[in-house]
Order: structure tokens, then sequence, then C-alpha cells
């Protein structure tokens, strides 16, 4: 009987997946998108097999080969002091990665539940405090304030992370705000709430798995935001310190030296556009297969 | 509508009031001694001290932040620990330049964006509809520190179309401040030319802020002119035989203005922070750049205040879109006053 059960349970959840699929890649543009960011995430992942100088990742110089344009042993040319670029544009995508990963683990969780609580007790004072919060949070631009806390705590990757999961989960918590409070009174809820369920499972059990598709839309859009703030941080030089490499840093590193050697700017920049392009194609795509209207 | 404003006026004293207190918060409990850091490794001890007190330093925390608010109160933000002068002083020369950045590509991002919307919303899936689709998938993209590395690499060093830093040449003469803003100035002073010098240095840099916008806002006009484009009142339009572009840039321009409107507030929060990066690239002597300067030198009543103009600034737009959206859409404005 059990075995019946979980058989046909896997059926369903494998003809949603398929239903799901299908609407996703109607648009061929989402699934290039999906295309790039797994090779992107790959290419991440194993930077120091697949990049051809992994030690040109850090405090390498060989001012021998410094200012070279881009060739055939070295892509996208070399910086400076003679490190190949391509090499450092791989390492740099794990910092940006890493970033997003760490940035939308810590702010997506605590701007759920903060969320949901301020969704389900509405017109109370808990409502008030949390929502009002939210409100000084949104009052700023994002940048501004991460740019501000990243400086005072002095600037490197890991305050970067901190300053900027403190800027993001208002965002969170007012999406799944407004998901909430539309949801409280339906009768799910309701029902749930006469048969005496506790609280935990009437926010978590209940209300949260319907705030599944918004908010997963939401992070893979806000994955490429958050990257773009982050390495728009690094362009300013609160980020990733040298030696070590990041995007951004290096766009402004290249900068300096334009236009004779612009592949020090464009290369990295490129790398940019490129991770942020296929996040955003691939939430597009999220946003159809699961016809969210919100985010 | 008055008595919305108004209580839209108290909620944003209290938001305001609040992100004084944590940006004031942030500022002072950090580690490191401000005053040091204002007066340089050789200053003496007792210097320090006296500084210390002169800027009630040395008092606790809500002390600080109650002198802070007394003087707040009457205009005065502090002095820079930075530029050691008085913050409004600074601003009050440096947010003309942002703001006109800012006014400039506001336009360009308005116009362009809705004509490139109404095109590709009118010709759905030609190729004019696919390119712009594309062209607007790397505009939301690409970061503006970026935009602004192409462009000059671009218009600048390859087609050498447009001059690559500052509000004016090197050599011009500022026209006479009136507004602060470059371009009116001058044509207020009757200097043509300066006019036209400043337009070809803002050129740049506001075409840099505009290209996020323009990808949004034409993909939104787009969204919404394809669904204007069903309704019966075009059809009626169209057998009534009125022209197709009157049609479409006077009858349908005012409902899909709307979303667009609506995303306004937002869209300018993110030219003001973009212009922190766009204004460092063309050394835009603007208030972004000031912004970037007192945080990387720590400069804490600059810092809150900067914050706090932003935050201002935000607030505003934000208002002013809700009246111009209400103006656009009768429905929202009946709502309002209860009619």
């Amino acid at each position: 009987m059990k075995k019946e059960l979980l058989v046909a349970a896997l059926s369903r959840s494998r003809a949603s997946f398929s239903k799901g699929w299908y609407k996703f890649s109607r648009n061929p543009l989402s699934v290039l998108g999906l295309i790039i960011l797994f090779s992107v995430i790959l290419t991440a992942i194993f930077a120091p097999y697949i990049s051809p100088y992994p030690e040109h990742a850090g405090a390498f110089t060989n001012f021998r080969e410094s200012g070279l344009p881009p060739s055939l042993t070295h892509f996208f040319g070399t910086d400076s002091v003679g490190r190949d670029i391509f090499s450092r544009v791989i390492f740099g995508y794990r910092f940006s990665l890493v970033l997003a990963v760490v940035v939308l683990s810590l702010a997506m969780p605590s701007g759920i539940i903060l969320g949901l609580i301020a969704g389900y007790y509405r017109r109370r004072w808990i409502e008030i405090v949390i929502m009002r919060i939210t409100d000084i949070f949104l009052a700023v631009p994002p940048l501004v304030l991460a740019l501000a806390i990243t400086v005072m705590l002095s600037p490197n990757l890991f305050n970067q992370m901190m300053a900027i999961s403190l800027m993001w989960w208002p965002w969170y918590c007012r999406l799944v705000y407004s998901l909430t409070t539309s949801l409280r009174h339906e009768y799910f809820v309701r029902e749930a709430e006469l048969t005496g369920a506790s609280k935990a499972h009437i926010l978590l059990r209940e209300i949260l798995p319907n705030c599944v598709a918004p908010v997963l839309t939401k992070m893979t859009l806000d994955a490429g935001f958050v990257i773009t703030v982050g390495a728009s941080l690094s362009f300013i030089g609160l980020g990733v310190q040298p030696p070590r490499p990041g995007l951004g840093t290096m766009v402004a590193d290249g900068a300096k030296r334009l236009p004779a050697e612009w592949w020090m700017a464009v290369f990295p920049a490129l790398a940019i556009v490129i991770v942020i392009l296929s996040f955003n194609l691939v939430g597009d795509g999220l946003r159809d297969m699961f016809a969210v209207e919100e985010v | 509508m008055a008595k919305y404003i108004i209580s839209r006026l108290l909620q944003s004293l209290f938001v305001l009031f609040g992100l004084s207190l944590l940006i004031f918060f942030i500022a002072r409990v950090m580690p490191g001694d401000p005053a040091r850091v204002a007066l340089g490794s050789l200053a003496t001890h007792e210097q320090v001290q006296n500084f210390r007190e002169e800027m009630h330093l040395d008092k606790p925390f809500p002390v600080q932040y109650y002198f802070w608010l007394r003087s707040l109160l009457r205009g005065d933000l502090g002095k820079s620990l930075y530029t050691r002068r008085p913050v409004t002083t600074d601003l009050k020369a440096y947010i003309p330049a942002t703001l006109e950045l800012i006014l400039i590509s506001f336009i360009m991002s308005l116009v362009i964006g809705q004509v490139t919307g109404v095109l590709a919303g009118y010709f759905r899936n030609s190729w004019f509809d696919g390119l712009s689709r594309l062209i607007s998938y790397i505009g939301v993209a690409t970061p503006a520190f970026a935009v602004a590395i192409f462009f000059l690499l671009f218009f600048t060093y390859t087609l050498n179309l447009a001059p690559a830093v500052g509000r004016l040449s090197l050599a011009a003469v500022p026209p006479p401040r009136i507004t602060g803003f470059f371009i009116l100035d001058s044509v207020i002073a009757g200097k043509f030319g300066t006019a036209l010098e400043g337009l070809k240095h803002i050129f740049l840099p506001a075409a840099s802020l505009a290209v996020a916008n323009i990808a949004q806002e034409g993909r939104i006009t787009r969204t919404s002119i394809a669904e204007n484009l069903q309704k019966d009142y075009v059809i009626a339009h169209t057998v009534y035989g009125i022209p197709r572009w009157s049609i479409l840039f006077k009858y349908l321009l005012r409902p899909s203005l709307i979303p667009t409107v609506s995303v306004m507030g937002l869209a300018f929060a993110y030219q003001l922070s973009n212009a922190f990066l766009v204004e460092l690239v063309f050394m835009w002597p603007g208030f972004s750049r000031y912004a970037v300067t007192v945080m990387l030198n720590k400069d804490l009543n600059a810092i809150v205040a900067v914050v706090l103009v932003i935050g201002v600034a935000f607030f505003l737009v934000n208002v002013i879109v809700d009246i111009v959206v209400s103006f656009l859409d009768p429905r929202i404005r009946l709502q309002r006053t209860g009619g």
C-alpha cells in the first residue's frame, strides 16, 4: 500500500516536473540562460583545473609578459603585472557566486520568516514593528547603505557579504508579507486554525509552500542583482582585496589603462554581464513557468 | 489627496528618523577612532581630545544623537571631517551637478524607452521587437560602471565624439551660478557655446545612467501596449478612421504610461545609486562622487547627511510618482478621495 502511494507521488512529481520543464523550455532564451549559468557554475567550481594559469589568481608577477593583448596563449590578454586575465576571470566568478549564495542564504530565510510572522499577525504590534523596520531599510537603495556599512566595517569580502545580506532581507520580508496577508484568510488556513494546528505548522506547512514560486523566481533574479551590487562595491574598491581577483576590482584596475590596453577592463566587464544575464534569463523562464505576477 | 499626502509625510518622517538612527548608530559603534582618523596620525593627544569634545564624541551614544538631532532642526548637519566645511555647504555645492545628470538621463530614458516600447509593442514578434528585447536583456544585465566603460571606449576613444571627463573642458569658464545646472545657467547667461559644451560633457554619463532604465521602461511599455491594443476602444478608434500613429502615441500612450510611471520611483533610486559608479568613471564632480569620497574617508557627519539626503529624495520622488499616477489613472484618484 505504502509503496503504491510512493509510486503515485513520484509519477505525479515527475509529471509536474515535465510540465514545468515544457513551460520553461518554450522560451529558448531561458534554456540558453540555464546552459550558460551551469557552465559558469561548473567553471567556477573547477577553476583550479580549468584555468590555464591557476597560479595567476594570486600575487603572481611576470613583468616580461605584462600588458599582452588577447592571443591564443592568453585568451583575454594579460594585466599590468603579467597575469593571465582569463584565469583571473574564472577565479573571479568564484567570489561572485559565493557572494550570491551567502547573501541569499542569509537574507532569504530571515526575510521569509519575518514576512510570514508580520503577515499572519496583521494589525498587531509585531506586524507594525517588523514592517516599519523593513520600511527603514527600503528607504535608500541597497548599494548606498551596503557601501556605508562595508566602509565602516573595513572593506573585505566577508564584510561585503554581511553588509549586502543586511540590506537584502527586507525585500523578501515585504514579498512574503504581501503574499501572507492575502493567503491568511483562505479556507485551508482557517481549517488548520480550527483543527488546532500550531502556529509553526500554519506558517511553515500551510502558508509557506504557497510562497515558494514567487520567492524562487525572485531569488534567481536577485542572484544577478546581488552580483551587480557586489561587483559595484568591488569596483569602488570595497570587495575582494588584491591580489585576489574580484571581477569589479579587475574592471576598476583596467579602467585606468583605457583605451590602449582595453582588454584589461572589457573582458572582466563582459564576464560580469554574462553571469547576470544568465541569471535574469533563467529567472524570466521561472516566472513564465510558475506564472508569477508579482516579484 | 491632501489627506493622503499628509499621512505619507508622517509615515516618511518616521522612516527618516529611523534611518538616521540606524546610520548614526552604525557610524558611531564601529571600530576605529573617528577623531584620530580625521586629524591624522601627526595630531597630538590634546588636539584629538579637544576635537572629540567639540564633536561630542566623548559623550554616550544617546547624548550624541540628541545633539545631532538638535542641530539638524536648526538646519545644521555638522562639519565634514574630510573637507572641513559645513556639510550643508558641501551638499549645496555638489547636489546640482548630480541632479542635472539624473534629470537629463531621466528624460533620455523616458523618451527612448517609450518610443521603443510603443514600437516593439505595436510590431510584436517582428525583427524590431526581437532586437529591442535582446538589447533590453543586455541593458538590464550590465552594471552601470560597465556601461560607462563600454561607452567611454566606443564614443570617446573610438569615434572621438564626446569628451571623457568632467562637466566642462578645463579651459572653459563655468557660467555664473544661478541654479547650479551648468547647461541651464549658460543659457540664462546667454553663453550658448558653454551650454553646448556642457551638453557634450553630460551626454555620456547621462546615457550610461539611462541604459538600464531604457531597457526596463521599454519592456514594461511594450507589454502594456500589446495588452491595450486588444481593447475594444482601440478597435473603435480604428473603425472611426483615426490614424494609426495617433492612436498609438495619443490614445494608447496614456494608459500604457501608468505601469511605467509606477516603477519610476524605484528607477530613480537605482539611477541615484548607479550615479555613484558613473560619476567615478567620468570624474563628474557631483553629489554621488562626494558621497563615495566621504564614505571612504569615514567622514561621520557627511555620511549620515548623504544617506539622509538620498532617503529624502527617494521619498519625494515616490510621492510625485503617486500623484502623477493618480492623475493618469482616474480610478485611483477617485478611490483615494472616496468618490
